[in-house]
């Protein structure tokens, strides 16, 4: 029987990049499919009715939610490449943690970034660059937070690399400077195709920020 | 070699009861150590430096945090036994799927639910019971979230049962009137020893609610 896969997704959602990685890396064939989210569809509508949110992973009919849930069950289903979490409970534990650590902090911090001004701003900022230099040690010297090759939490926090430029240009800071491992990783992820493809350029991201801060008369 | 299994805990966290459950329906033998959140122990900051909170569970030196991380994680290695997670990949990804909506709509609602005044508290309250009737409807005719037997959504909600009467009290509402289904599932889970062994008395967590109020200045 033929699998059927289909995400709904949104170009620059570092959640549904997190997906798109993951089926990347097993060669899953899936059919992309962008929703606009000021009219959603009915499919996303009757696939995600608690949260009305992409990404949506949908396999042979049945709909999985939430970006980290999507990618177990895609580690779990396509078992037999490229695993993406630990064989180890006690490693695959701490691959969780640090996802939902990345969870918990980058996305709202980054997003404080890009919406505020002034003091707030900076503590945003501040804040951003501490859980970014958590991260950091958490990588120590591995060339992936999976090790030798990408796994969860990589999936989990690379997307995020797309929305620096965004953070950066928007708060007038440079990441790099405070967190060169962290950068060299991210560089070091992007030579996989499976993120490449995954990832949209920066630039676009930015603009797609800009169009954002007008429309919600942030300046 | 036996194991030796100490959680950093506290009597009134619906995070920590959560582990306690786990643990009781596994039949672990288990150490628990009740901490000082104003003034933490060396040991918390040691095993849970990134957050400092409780449950922390220390297996064997090594510690784990995040409730649900350390659910998933007991699971896995007493996996002989009372088995939380399903085995079906799909199944198991709308086992977490639901966990995380009681984290974001349940736990975190209910945490500001008797912090609140006013129409800010009448917000809180039409989004606690929103979330509880949609687990009404996960529920269903079974008698478990998990089936026959508890399972992981089970472990992750019933916690915040013994905050319900302090919930009633500060928002002068009824949680059995708004959601009959779930408080007779709570009866159910109450009648299991793994549960009403983990669960303080509701009274005393009143107590604790007036006090903290009176700490934290609201009337």
């Amino acid at each position: 029987m033929a699998e059927e896969v289909i995400l709904l997704d949104f170009w620059s959602s570092p959640f549904g990049m997190r997906v798109r990685i993951a089926l990347a890396e097993k060669g899953v064939k899936y059919e992309y499919r962008e929703e606009d989210l000021r009219n959603k569809s009915p499919l996303l509508l009757q696939m995600n009715p608690v949260h009305k949110k992409i990404p949506v992973l949908i396999h042979n009919g049945k709909p999985i939610c939430e970006s980290l849930i999507a990618v177990q069950y895609v580690d779990e289903v396509w078992k037999d490449k490229s695993p993406l979490l630990p064989s180890d409970p006690y490693l695959r534990a701490q691959a969780r943690f640090w996802a939902d650590f990345i969870d918990k902090k980058i996305y709202d911090i980054g997003r404080k970034i890009w919406t505020t001004k002034g003091d707030e701003q900076e503590a945003a900022k501040k804040e951003f660059i501490e859980a970014l230099k958590l991260l950091e040690g958490e990588l120590g010297n591995k060339p992936y937070f999976g090790g030798e090759s990408m796994g969860y939490v990589d999936v989990a926090l690379i997307p995020f690399y797309s929305w620096f430029y965004a953070y950066e240009t928007c708060g007038n800071f440079s990441i790099e400077p405070e967190c060169p491992v962290l950068i060299a990783w991210a560089k070091r992820c992007l030579q996989k195709e499976s993120v490449s493809k995954s990832l949209p350029d920066p630039q676009k991201v930015y603009e797609f920020v800009l169009v954002l801060k007008k429309k919600f008369g942030i300046e | 070699m036996e194991d030796k299994v100490i959680l950093l805990d506290f009597w009134s966290s619906s995070y920590a009861m959560r582990v306690r459950i786990a643990l009781e329906e596994k039949g672990i033998q288990y150490e628990a150590r009740e901490q000082n959140l104003v003034d933490k122990s060396p040991l918390l900051v040691d095993m849970n430096p990134i957050h400092k909170m409780i449950p922390v569970l220390i297996h064997n030196g090594k510690p784990t945090c995040e409730s649900l991380v350390i659910v998933e994680y007991i699971d896995q290695v007493w996996n002989d036994r009372s088995p939380l997670l399903p085995s079906d990949p799909y199944q198991r990804s709308q086992a977490r799927f639901w966990a995380d909506y009681i984290d974001k709509k349940i736990y975190t609602n209910g945490k500001k639910l008797w912090r609140e005044k006013g129409e800010k508290q009448e917000e809180v309250k039409r989004e606690f019971i929103a979330g509880l009737r949609a687990l009404e409807g996960e529920l269903g005719e079974k008698v478990y979230f998990g089936g026959e037997r508890i399972g992981f959504v089970d472990v992750a909600l019933v916690p915040i049962s013994s905050w319900f009467y302090s919930f009633e009290k500060c928002g002068n509402f009824s949680i059995e009137k708004e959601c009959p289904k779930i408080v007779a599932w709570v009866k159910r889970c109450m009648q299991k020893k793994s549960v009403s062994k983990s669960l303080p008395d509701p009274q005393k967590i009143y107590g604790y609610v007036l006090q903290l109020k009176q700490k934290l200045g609201i009337d």
